[in-house]
């Protein structure tokens, strides 16, 4: 093992039927660094990871943990913790139907018997020294999903590890919340622990990691001290090109502030919802681009699933072209020529086990009747038409979508609703979590569907990519609508501002 | 920092008003239990009041209490165990066989009694948590196959006359203090049969297992969920596969309970306890969803489901649909009044 | 690195996998290799078995006979029933254990209705379509209650259809008032035996025509798009337009129909009814049957023709098995052992480590290469 290195892999293998998903990557992790893992999705990164902690049986190389004689054997998450690698998983890993304290203390106290006491006293103590706000007898289930991420965080802090795994554990958290994760990795780092960390977010990455490794299709690009490496040429590493995209879309900037007059085609009015919204009011013309921003659990979702009649709708009006409108569920939308691209690109966007043309034909299917089913013939040749059109990398259009990468799935729940040709689209977070290459390919399509005259409301976390989309931006704070900024005023600095609220005047 | 405190006020709300779901059931169904039973001695009287009335429920339903513990620690992990019933039957027959042809003893018909469930628990706990085949699957196999073997060790109804064994089976224990006089003034104990007190410690041990035991806390992870768990360092296979082993030596003593009370070996033993068990289990606040339930609550269930068909059959309903019909109604209302109290909580 | 780099999203397909892997991968493998095995076993046992002769039944009619027609005969009601079994397992992710129980009430229901109320009717008393649709009405509402529970106070379906399971036979017994009611009208038992002049049962017939109504539904509706949809994700079904609670709903419904059509067959074989023996554990064999057609029992992508096959593997099975004059008391225990046998040999991970097993002798001649 080199001096220094807490973890070394050399020539990690990795095989899915079909799929070569790692080959020979070679990863080391230093004492007391904070180490980023990148790559775009389908790179390897999460492979990488699920091998490390004995997820997934490797089908090749050597891992070697520092105090470990010779190449360690990790078959299951336990081996791993034995070996002194803690993990946060992107998905939440814990036991909703547990107590908040013993899904910190389960699967590594030693002893048959569990004593509840000193488990709730000991969890209580790191819950308030990371000021997490939950009560170690609290069931999981009962917390917000960012509290049980932290609660993960938690966990996985807690125990004596020599390495410490972050997969994308921002995603659900908070700009608070993350300034205090980084806080603690840099205190673990202090203590020697090695922390591999991996994010979609290129400013996180900057802010606290040492060291870059990247990986793309299965193999390793190289590692870097985060000093040598400026951004620019980080994502032209993870995407294996030159990047000139990014200028161009910025280019196009200036041709976004059309249509800012004409009559509303869509126009909502005190519309609340059982989500727990203030009522809001809400309009958009044709060929418009616009936006929702606020922090996590602002509302921001929670609204424009009010327009689509996603959740159970409690009061307002809407109108559409001047007419009132019902729309009291999702296929009264839709019959409106509404789509909406859910967030939860798992959880509401893709049905995984059918094919991707199965996908695609789905909601024009709905659309169609119950007794008017799609020919074989027409669904293939709208799959081909979109699968051609988006460039959706997949195997075959009867491949399963959930065997596809992040990004290509949102490309067939994209192609799903182009399908339908819409008047207005609804995208919340279309860009999270998938790699840059299709980020930009999004953000381009949204602005082609502009200038073709439709509406697109469009939502996500990162503020960059909501400037050079959006003509006006609907700012949300506490699931209330506190603001609208259009034209000169929107700018960063803005944006934030009126999201933090308080002292403005 | 105004958002901080907001969720920090919810988190503190919550922890008071919030219980845990398995408490929340588990409260229900004792509630109801003594709702149930006492507007039975208020509004009928008659057997009701009198104490051994309620110890014949028990002695009536020892081995279907043990069979619903076991089902329910199964229900836990996320499992089902459809073939307690058979396994019953089939312990059932082979000690009265065992008594009457092969001279067998106490001795051998509480080791046959736990083999044979030993044996199904081994075989059905791997195929499930090693092999990966659904539980349903796995345990109507055994089912048929317990309730096909009962019919080769004999077909016939085996009647024990074991002198032994009837000793046993007989005996009776006091409960002081219960006792009621007789017409005559005579003064007649109340007691429990000692299938009674082999049920109520199983009741206790399993209390305490799933409490305080890190198999126990095993269970409930595993059935919360299972993926979950296997990150968090638990051994979910070995897990489940005890979870089976549990349940079928569960319903190994089950059946030699069974065998204690009714002194007999028949194919027709235990014929539709898995679904006693089942609902039992469901009535005491076990989830089939896995990770939500408790051995006190069954015990309860077990107690509700034969109150209200007793109150049934002397409210004059006493026709054999009658008593299907109520169980199925009460099991009907059960899973309605849980169902709602969960879908209300999940969706604040 | 020399190898150019493969995008791993690409599905490479390996020319080198063995015919026996791609062949276990089929979703049929399963059904059709019992089937297979079975027949093979009776042709080398006795191919007797497969002998078709056609012989005066009691009534003087020439009619096939033979175990193989007994057979799709006796296997109608479980095809029927595997169909809606199917359907509700697709869309719910469980299994309804009441069908049996519901059967019985079909039954019953048009015993009254034939018998009109009598014990013993020589003649019927209502027609027999009327009769028909009442048990059909009787079951679909049975199956709607059942899928009202499980789409709309989202209960598991297995602790949904417990309930109708426990009082459906009581409910069947209770509709004649406990009696046994009995009809001798030769019309009546036309659907469970023979029609005049044709030799073929009647129930195959029926079958037949069931399947092909499925046939037709599945082409002509989206039916099964969204039930699979429905099963896999119910949320994302949700927002694409689709009501899952209403194809839930429908799916139960469904399997009410075929209950009725199977409960019918059932007693138009005897003219007669017995409450707790009728259709008994049929419900296990219906899902064993969907099982068996390489469904997912958890929900999601189905083929029915896959549960059709397996329900007369199953049929099969219990007809050689008879014939070895096993006791139809023992039948269970054998069945037992042929069903773990075959999930376990279909269980994944068996399978991989079969396959592994072969693959194991050419990875060993490589590295030494």
């Amino acid at each position: 093992m080199q001096e220094g290195a807490v973890l070394e892999m050399r020539g990690i293998c990795k095989y899915f039927p079909g799929v070569r998903a790692l080959q020979d990557v070679d990863f080391t992790l230093r004492e007391g660094e904070i180490h980023a893992l990148m790559g775009e999705n389908g790179a390897g990164k999460s492979t990488l990871i699920k091998v490390l902690t004995g997820v997934y049986p490797k089908d090749g190389g050597e891992v070697h943990i520092r105090g470990l004689e010779g190449a360690a054997v990790i078959r299951s998450p336990q081996d791993a913790q034995n070996a002194g690698i803690s993990t946060v998983y992107q998905e939440i890993t814990l036991c909703p139907n547990l107590t908040v304290a013993e899904n910190m203390y389960i699967g590594r106290t030693k002893g048959a018997v569990t004593n509840w006491r000193r488990m709730n006293s000991g969890a209580g103590k790191i819950l308030e020294s990371l000021g997490i706000p939950a009560s170690p007898r609290q069931q999981l289930g009962s917390c917000s999903i960012a509290v049980q991420q932290m609660v993960a965080i938690a966990r996985a802090v807690d125990m004596e590890c020599k390495v410490l795994i972050l997969d994308e554990p921002t995603s659900s958290l908070d700009e608070q919340e993350v300034v205090k994760l980084f806080g603690l990795m840099r205190d673990l780092k202090a203590k020697g622990v090695g922390i591999i960390f991996v994010t979609h977010f290129l400013e996180q990455v900057y802010e606290v990691c040492d060291r870059i490794t990247v990986l793309r299709d299965g193999q390793l690009v190289g590692e870097y001290v985060i000093g040598d490496l400026p951004r620019v040429q980080l994502v032209s590493k993870m995407l294996g090109k030159e990047l000139d995209d990014m200028a161009d879309i910025k280019g196009e900037t200036g041709g976004v502030a059309i249509s800012q007059e004409g009559a509303p085609m869509l126009e909502a009015q005190d519309l609340c919802s059982s989500a727990g919204i203030k009522p809001f009011d809400f309009s958009i013309r044709r060929g418009e681009v616009n936006g929702f921003t606020g922090l996590l659990g602002s509302g921001r979702s929670e609204c424009v699933r009010a327009i689509f009649g996603a959740d159970h709708i409690t009061g307002g009006s809407v109108k559409m072209d001047g007419k009132a409108v019902k729309i009291k569920k999702p296929l009264d939308a839709m019959k409106q020529g509404i789509g909406y691209l859910p967030e939860d690109r798992k959880g509401d966007g893709i049905v995984g086990d059918l094919s991707v043309r199965e996908n695609i034909i789905l909601a024009y299917q709905v659309m169609k009747g119950f007794f008017r089913p799609v020919s074989r013939a027409q669904a293939e040749a709208f799959a081909d038409e979109y699968i051609k059109l988006l460039e959706i990398k997949t195997a075959s259009a009867d491949t399963p979508i959930k065997s596809l990468s992040g990004g290509n799935q949102q490309k067939c729940i994209l192609a799903r609703w182009l399908l339908t040709d819409p008047k207005y689209l609804i995208l919340d977070e279309p860009t999270r979590g998938i790699d840059i290459g299709t980020k930009i390919e999004i953000q381009k399509l949204v602005l082609k569907l502009a200038s073709e005259g439709k509406s697109v409301t469009f939502i996500s976390s990162e503020i960059d990519e909501m400037l050079r989309t959006c003509s006006r931006l609907i700012v949300m704070r506490d699931r209330k609508a506190v603001g609208e900024l259009s034209g000169e005023d929107l700018t960063q600095s803005k944006i934030m501002a009126t999201i933090a609220g308080g002292d403005e005047e | 920092m105004p958002n901080g405190t907001a969720v920090d006020k919810q988190g503190r709300l919550k922890e008071r008003a919030a219980m845990s779901d398995t408490n929340l059931l588990l409260t229900i169904t004792i509630v109801v239990f003594f709702i149930l039973y006492l507007s039975a001695v208020f509004f009928l009287g008659g057997s009701f009041t009198k104490p051994q009335n309620f110890l014949n429920i028990l002695n009536n339903n020892a081995s279907l209490i043990v069979l619903s513990c076991g089902m329910s620690v199964v229900m836990i992990t996320g499992g089902i165990d459809i073939s307690v019933g058979g396994v019953t039957c089939l312990v059932c027959m082979t000690c009265a066989v065992n008594l009457e042809q092969q001279g067998g003893n106490m001795l051998t018909v509480i080791l046959i009694g736990l083999g044979i469930g030993l044996a199904f628990g081994v075989v059905q706990g791997f195929l499930v948590a090693h092999l990966g085949i659904q539980p349903f699957i796995v345990s109507l196999a055994g089912m048929f196959f317990a309730k096909g073997m009962t019919t080769i060790v004999s077909k016939e109804p085996v009647r024990v006359t074991n002198e032994g064994f009837l000793a046993v089976k007989d005996m009776r224990i006091n409960v002081p203090g219960l006792g009621a006089p007789n017409k005559l003034g005579v003064y007649i104990p109340a007691y429990v049969e000692v299938g009674v007190v082999v049920a109520l410690v199983v009741v206790v041990l399993l209390f305490c297992l799933l409490r305080w035991t890190r198999l126990g806390r095993a269970f409930y992870a595993v059935g919360g969920n299972n993926q979950s768990a296997n990150m968090l360092g638990i051994n979910v296979r070995r897990t489940k596969f005890l979870a089976h082993v549990l349940c079928s030596v569960l319903a190994g003593l089950g059946g030699i309970l069974y065998f204690l009370h009714v002194g007999s070996g028949d194919v027709a033993n235990g014929a539709g306890d898995e679904m006693n068990a089942i609902a039992s289990s469901i009535i005491g606040g076990t989830l089939l969803t896995g990770g939500v339930g408790n051995v006190v609550g069954t015990f309860f269930g077990v107690l509700s489901l034969n109150t209200i068909k007793r109150i049934v059959s002397s409210l004059g309903f006493d026709e054999a649909w009658w008593s299907n019909i109520t169980v199925a109604a009460m099991l009907c209302l059960f899973l309605v009044i849980q169902s709602i109290v969960l879908l209300r909580k999940n969706k604040k | 690195m020399t190898t150019p780099v493969k995008n791993p999203e690409t599905q490479v397909r390996r020319p080198d996998e063995p015919l026996f892997k791609r062949l276990t991968r089929q979703q049929l493998f399963i059904p059709v290799a019992a089937l297979a095995l079975l027949v093979l076993f009776n042709l080398i046992a006795d191919p007797s078995f497969f002998a078709v002769s056609i012989n005066q039944n009691s009534l003087g009619n020439p009619v096939l006979s033979g175990n193989m027609v007994s057979v799709l005969d006796n296997a109608s009601e479980l095809v029927i029933l595997s169909i809606g079994m199917t359907l509700v397992t697709a869309s719910s992710g469980g299994q309804d254990i009441s069908v049996g129980a519901t059967m019985a009430i079909a039954g019953s229901v048009i015993l009254r209705m034939v018998c009109g109320g009598q014990v013993t009717a020589d003649t019927m008393q209502t027609p027999l379509i009327l009769a028909v649709l009442a048990g059909v009405l009787a079951t679909m509402l049975c199956g709607a209650f059942n899928g009202a529970l499980v789409a709309y106070f989202k209960i598991q379906p297995m602790v949904a259809t417990l309930i109708m399971y426990t009082a459906g036979r009581s409910i069947a017994a209770w509709i004649n008032n406990n009696q046994l009611p009995i009809i001798n009208d030769l019309g009546f038992k036309y659907a469970g035996t023979f029609l005049p002049g044709v030799p073929v049962p009647t129930p195959i017939f029926i079958t037949v025509l069931v399947i092909l109504a499925f046939w037709l539904i599945l082409k002509f509706t989206t039916l099964g798009l969204y039930t699979q949809s429905v099963g896999i994700n119910p949320s994302s079904s949700r927002l694409n337009g689709i009501n899952p609670q209403m194809v839930k709903l429908l799916t139960y419904v469904i399997l009410g129909a075929c209950v009725a059509v199977a409960g019918f067959i059932r007693v138009s074989r005897s003219g007669s009814i017995n409450y707790s023996r009728i259709a008994e554990n049929i419900e296990m064999d219906a899902i064993l049957a969907v099982a068996l057609g390489g469904n997912a029992l958890s929900g999601g992508k189905f083929n029915i023709y896959g549960s059709i096959l397996g329900a007369y593997v199953i049929q099969f099975l219990t007809t050689t098995l008879y014939k070895y004059d096993v006791p139809s008391t023992a039948l269970p225990a054998y069945k037992a052992v042929v069903v773990i046998l075959l999930v376990v040999l279909s269980a994944p991970v068996v399978r991989e480590k079969l396959a592994g097993m072969k693959k194991a002798p050419a990875k060993a001649a490589k590295e030494v290469a």
